[in-house]
């Protein structure tokens, strides 16, 4: 266990590589309840929430889930988020870390935000994971990715979207804390569940090339630097009005000073993050901002920003690792590939 | 019979019968990494000093440095560790030694903490 941001939180269970493999090959259970859960009732909900991100949140359908990001005025991320569309409200996952000051940002503008601390929130991610749930709610089985609905697990009223944070198909559940524990008893009694803790959230996420906030992205990134310009919706895009709209216009029409890339040094060294990244004459080019040995590849992978004309695949950068440049070949995101259930 | 103590850094260093110590991390210290993933080693024939970092381990959620035990001259490495670094995680205190050194003069081996002294340590923590 850690302490993240007021949580106890469980890093591993059975050990990392472990906890990974069940994730790719079978089905793992993690306790993600340390993520926000906020609600947005009231029909202005969807244009006023438009104010404050780049997402088509008007055109998301009842049913369906959108990933989008808050602004501020430089174009800068100060979270990225999930936002679902239940029909009479909004809902949102948030970061822990920035769980307060995204609740205030919200309520500074929206009446109608109701944080629901009272509930527990587990990802079920894995290419099992549909097998596993459907069991115990058959309706989960027809969800696509990115769907959302409200589902019973085991007596349990659950708010439940297919998707998750591995690359993997799977589902992410939000109960109601009281019975939260039930719930992950009844998953995990499942032969094919593992637990898994946030060691492996954090290896598989990097495989899938998701940024993890605070690290890969921040209120000094922009969406067009970090690669998350198909989180800008179309309409949104045309219009430009969300904070940082102007910024973000040029950064598309002349392109970002920097890019985020995917790296794969050569050798076995992982370079973790804040390693400096040098170009072929040895001059600063960027920094990496996550970075590990990828579990299902067997060698490292990283995620860093680049200046913009390193950003090419294949481009050969140096890693500072210790001291020494370690070579390093920028590479395609993901590094191991999506399986959604689109 | 060899001789095995323990630092405070959670390393065993045993004293073979040439004289020469034969270093690795304890079985506490692999199960407090977790699952390893990298090793890097010093170079054979590298003088080092005592508490000198001569070696790099990460495991899925740390990186953390290796001291030298005593000052002296890195004699051999062991590649099996760089080759298989999951090997640490499976036998610490036997296969997966990390080097071996010729200890400088006037090392003391006895000022190490014997098997006892580390026990106690363990408990304490």
């Amino acid at each position: 266990m850690v302490a993240f941001a007021g949580w106890s939180l469980p890093v591993q269970y059975s050990g990392t590589l472990a906890e990974h493999a069940a994730a790719r090959t079978q089905a793992a259970l993690f306790d993600v309840s340390h993520m926000g859960q906020v609600s947005l009732a009231g029909a202005d909900a969807a244009r006023v929430l438009e104010r404050l991100v780049p997402g088509d949140i008007a055109g998301l359908p009842p049913g369906r889930q959108l990933y989008t990001l808050f602004l501020n005025d430089a174009g800068g991320i100060m979270d990225d988020l999930m936002v679902a569309n239940d029909g009479d409200r909004l809902f949102l996952v948030v970061n822990a870390a920035c769980a307060a000051a995204d609740i205030a940002h919200l309520r500074a503008h929206l009446d109608g935000v109701t944080v629901h601390e009272d509930r527990a929130l587990l990802a079920l991610q894995g290419p099992k994971a549909a097998e596993v749930l459907a069991r115990l709610a058959p309706e989960a089985a027809a969800m696509r990715f990115m769907d959302v609905a409200m589902l019973a697990i085991g007596g349990a009223a659950c708010w439940v979207s297919r998707s998750g944070y591995t690359g993997e198909d799977g589902y992410e559940v939000s109960i109601p804390a009281a019975d939260a524990e039930h719930v992950a008893e009844l998953l995990l009694a499942e032969p094919e569940t593992a637990p898994a803790g946030l060691a492996a959230r954090d290896t598989l996420r990097l495989e899938a090339g998701l940024c993890l906030y605070g690290n890969d992205i921040d209120a000094t990134t922009t969406p067009i630097e970090a690669g998350l310009g198909w989180a800008i919706g179309r309409r949104r895009r045309a219009a430009l009005d969300f904070p940082g709209g102007a910024i973000i216009a040029e950064q598309i029409a002349h392109g970002p000073p920097r890019r985020r890339v995917g790296l794969r040094p050569e050798g076995r060294a992982p370079a973790r993050a804040g390693t400096a990244i040098v170009d072929g004459e040895g001059e600063a080019a960027g920094t990496i901002t996550s970075g590990t040995v990828s579990p299902t590849l067997g060698t490292p992978i990283c995620i860093g920003y680049v200046r913009a004309d390193l950003a090419p695949d294949s481009t050969s950068l140096g890693l500072m690792i210790r001291g020494h440049r370690h070579p390093a070949l920028v590479a395609r995101m993901p590094f191991v590939p999506h399986r959604y259930a689109r | 019979m060899a001789d095995t103590r323990f630092t405070t850094d959670h390393e065993w260093v045993r004293l073979e019968d040439d004289g020469t110590l034969t270093v690795g991390i304890t079985d506490y210290a692999q199960d407090a990494l977790g699952d390893i993933v990298f090793v890097e080693l010093p170079e054979v024939d590298r003088e080092v000093a005592e508490g000198e970092s001569c070696a790099t381990v990460e495991s899925t959620k740390a990186a953390s440095d290796i001291y030298a035990p005593a000052s002296g001259r890195i004699a051999e490495i062991n590649e099996l560790v760089v080759e298989d670094p999951g090997l640490i995680n499976r036998d610490a205190q036997g296969e997966a030694w990390f080097w071996r050194m010729e200890p400088a003069d006037g090392f003391d081996f006895e000022s190490l903490m014997d098997e006892e002294a580390y026990q106690a340590l363990l408990e304490t923590l």
